[in-house]
C-alpha cells in the first residue's frame, strides 16, 4: 500500500474564520486559500500537497456556512478530513462540494506528519508503521452517493438529466 | 390508540414530510416553505449553480433576498456583488427583496416572513434565529442553497432533542445574550451535536421576541442545528403587530413525553451577567472574573446584539455616564426599522451625545467587513456571537463576548464592568 497522503493534524474547534478569514471573503479562491488557516498554522497553506488529509480533534468547521472553508481545503490539494466530530453546517458543505469527510473516534491516534492512505468507502485509514489501520466511521450511503458524483451540482444535473429522459 | 409523543422539532420536520411521525437518525427529504439568502453568500454563489443546472428559483414567492454583510459597498468587488444581486433579484421576479434594510436574521421576522410551523433554510450560520418563532430553520452553504433553489428541497438527518430548561426569572441588567455564553461556557461549542435544541421553562417564556431570537440565534454557538421555543401569546402578538396570523400555536410544542436526548435545568435567577474572553464563544465566564481588564473599543452590534430591544438595554446603561476618554463606542443598530423605532424612542440621541459612531445598519465588523475594522493588538467588548481569532479585524486584536448592558457598562468604566454597578434600570 503506498502511504503517499501526510497527516496535517489540528485541534479541537477548528473554526470557518481561520479556515477562510473574513477579509479575503471577496477576493479569488487563490488569494483567500493562500490565507487558510494561517492564524493557528502559518505554514500550512504553503506546505500541503496534493493528496494530503487534515486530521482534527472535535468540532471542525465550527463557527459561519460559508463554503469557502471546504472549497480551500480542496483548492490546497486536501482530499479528505478525519476528525472526532464536524461542525453540522461543514459537514453538509464538505459533502455537497464532494470532499469526504470521516468520523473517527480514534481521532486521537493520528499524528501530525505521519504517512497515511485512506480507503474512504471503508473508512479505514492505515497509518505507516501501524499494524491496525485506523477505523473511521463510513459515510452513510446517501451522502457517499454525492460525493461520489463530485458533489451537489454534478449529482443534480444526473437528476435532472434522469427526470427530462424518463 | 394514542398518538406517539413527539419532539417539536420532529413535529415541525414531519409537516415539511408529508407525515405523521418522523424518528430520530433517519434521513429524509423536506419541502421548504421558505428560503433565504444574503448578499455574501447568496446570488453570487448560487447563480452561477443554477446557470450550469439550467434551472429558475422552484418559486420566486418562497424566496427572499436580504442584502447586509457587504453594505454599504466599500469596494469594486462588492459593488459588483451588489449589482449582481439586483440584477439576478429582478431577474428571477422575486419580490421580497430587502435592500441594505438590516441584517438578515432581523429583518426576516421583522418583514413578517415567518411564522410557527414553517420550514426554512438560510444561507448563514446564524439561521436558527428563526427557531424563536417556532419555526425549523437552519443554515446551509451557498452549494446546498442552490440545490434547495433549484428543488424546493433538502434532505436532513432527523435531529434528536436536547432541552434547556431556565428556570426561575432573571435578575435586573441579566439578559438572553448571558443565558447564551453562559450555556456556551457550560456545555462548549459542540454541546448541541448538531441536535435540535430546545429552550423551555420560566425564564424562557418571559422573555420578548427580540430576545428569544438572541437565545435561538447563539444556537449556531453551541452547535445546535436549531434553536427552538414553543410559540406562544407573545409569539402572537408580535406576528399580529405585522398582520399575520400565527394560526394555532399550540400544536407547535414537545409532547410531554417524547423522549430527549438530554434534558439541563439552569437557574435563571442566578445567572449573572457572563462575559467570553477571546478566542472562544465557549471562553465564558461571570462578568467579575474579567473586571480589571482594560478596553479600547466597545462594540454594539449584530444580529445577536444590536436589535432594538438590545439598543434599549444598552442606552439604559450609558445614560448613566458618560464614555471613558480613550473607548472609541460603536453602535451599529441591526436594521432600518429598529433605528428608526430606537430614534423615536430618544435612544439614538443617548448614543450621540455619548459620544458613539454610528455605523450602518449591516453586519460590518462582526463579519470582518469595512474600514471600522479592529486594528493590531486592540481590545474590544462587543454584542457579537463570535470571537474566533481575526474575524473582527487583526489576528492580535481580542474579543470579549457580552451583554448590550455590560458592553454599554464597560464603555463607561473603560475596562470591563459590571452592568449592575450602574443601578436598575431606567
Ligand atoms: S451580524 Fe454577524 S453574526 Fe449576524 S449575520 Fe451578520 S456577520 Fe453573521
Amino acid at each position: 500500500m503506498v502511504m503517499s497522503a501526510r497527516i496535517w493534524k489540528f485541534g479541537d474547534d477548528i473554526d470557518t474564520d481561520v479556515l477562510a478569514p473574513g477579509r479575503y471573503m471577496t477576493a479569488p479562491i487563490a488569494t483567500l486559500a493562500a490565507h487558510c488557516l494561517e492564524n493557528v498554522r502559518p505554514e500550512f497553506a504553503a506546505s500541503v500537497k496534493q493528496g494530503d488529509i487534515v486530521a482534527a480533534g472535535a468540532n471542525f468547521g465550527a463557527g459561519s456556512s460559508r463554503e469557502q472553508a471546504v472549497e480551500a481545503l480542496k483548492y490546497l490539494g486536501v482530499v479528505a478530513i478525519v476528525a472526532k466530530s464536524f461542525a453540522g453546517i461543514f459537514y453538509r458543505n464538505a459533502i455537497n462540494l464532494g470532499l469526504p469527510v470521516l468520523e473517527c473516534a480514534e481521532a486521537d491516534l493520528l499524528a501530525d506528519g505521519s504517512m497515511a492512505s485512506l480507503d474512504i468507502g471503508s473508512g479505514k485509514l492505515q497509518i505507516a508503521g501501524h499494524a491496525e489501520p485506523v477505523e473511521c466511521t463510513p459515510i452513510p450511503d446517501f451522502l457517499m452517493a454525492i460525493i461520489a458524483d463530485g458533489g451537489l451540482v454534478t449529482h443534480l444535473e444526473k437528476r435532472f438529466a434522469g427526470e427530462t429522459a424518463s | 390508540m394514542t398518538a406517539k409523543p413527539l419532539t417539536l422539532a420532529q413535529k415541525l420536520i414531519a409537516k415539511a414530510c408529508g407525515r405523521e411521525v418522523v424518528n430520530p437518525s433517519e434521513i429524509v427529504i423536506a419541502r421548504v416553505d421558505l428560503a433565504m439568502v444574503h448578499d455574501s453568500g447568496g446570488p453570487r454563489r448560487v447563480k452561477p449553480i443554477l446557470d450550469r443546472l439550467g434551472r429558475k428559483v422552484w418559486d420566486r414567492a418562497r424566496v427572499v433576498v436580504i442584502t447586509d454583510h457587504l453594505v454599504p459597498a466599500a469596494d469594486d468587488q462588492s459593488r459588483a456583488i451588489q449589482t449582481l444581486t439586483r440584477d439576478w433579484v429582478a431577474s428571477e421576479g422575486i419580490d421580497a427583496f430587502h435592500d441594505q434594510m438590516g441584517i438578515c436574521h432581523v429583518v426576516l421576522p421583522e418583514q413578517g416572513h415567518l411564522k410557527p410551523g414553517m420550514f426554512v433554510v438560510g444561507g448563514d450560520s446564524h439561521s436558527p434565529t428563526g427557531g424563536a418563532f417556532g419555526a425549523y430553520m437552519f443554515g446551509i452553504g451557498a452549494t446546498e442553497m442552490a440545490g434547495v433553489l433549484a428543488t424546493g428541497e433538502i434532505w436532513l438527518k432527523v435531529p434528536e432533542t436536547i432541552l434547556i430548561e431556565w428556570i426561575g426569572r432573571l435578575s435586573e441588567m441579566v439578559s438572553a445574550k448571558d443565558m447564551m455564553l453562559r450555556l456556551c461556557g457550560e456545555l462548549g461549542l459542540d454541546g448541541g451535536k448538531y441536535q435540535a435544541v430546545e429552550y423551555a421553562g420560566s425564564a424562557i417564556s418571559a422573555l420578548s421576541m427580540q430576545e428569544r431570537m438572541t437565545l435561538a440565534n447563539m444556537t449556531a454557538e453551541l452547535g445546535g442545528q436549531v434553536g427552538l421555543v414553543a410559540p406562544d401569546n407573545i409569539t402572537a402578538d408580535y406576528l399580529h403587530e405585522r398582520g399575520i396570523d400565527a394560526g394555532d400555536t399550540g400544536q407547535w410544542r414537545t409532547d410531554a413525553d417524547a423522549p430527549v436526548m438530554a434534558r439541563h435545568t439552569f437557574d435563571a435567577g442566578s445567572l449573572e451577567p457572563q462575559v467570553a474572553a477571546p478566542h472562544s464563544p465557549a471562553n465564558a465566564g461571570p462578568v467579575g472574573n474579567y473586571e480589571s481588564i482594560p478596553v479600547d473599543v466597545a462594540y454594539i452590534g449584530a444580529c445577536t446584539g444590536a436589535k432594538l430591544e438590545d439598543l434599549r438595554m444598552a442606552a439604559s446603561v450609558l445614560r448613566k455616564g458618560r464614555l471613558a476618554p480613550n473607548v472609541k463606542l460603536m453602535v451599529a443598530p441591526a436594521s432600518r426599522h429598529d433605528q428608526k423605532t430606537a430614534a423615536e424612542e430618544g435612544i439614538m440621541s443617548v448614543f450621540e451625545n455619548a459620544g458613539a459612531e454610528i455605523l450602518p445598519n449591516a453586519c460590518g465588523i462582526c463579519a470582518g467587513y469595512g474600514s471600522s475594522r479592529l486594528g493590531e493588538n486592540i481590545r474590544c467588548i462587543s454584542t457579537t456571537a463570535r470571537n474566533f481569532r481575526g474575524r473582527m479585524g487583526a489576528a492580535s486584536s481580542s474579543v470579549y463576548l457580552a451583554s448590550p448592558y455590560t458592553v454599554a457598562a464597560s464603555a463607561i468604566a473603560g475596562r470591563i464592568a459590571d452592568p449592575r454597578e450602574f443601578g436598575g434600570s431606567m
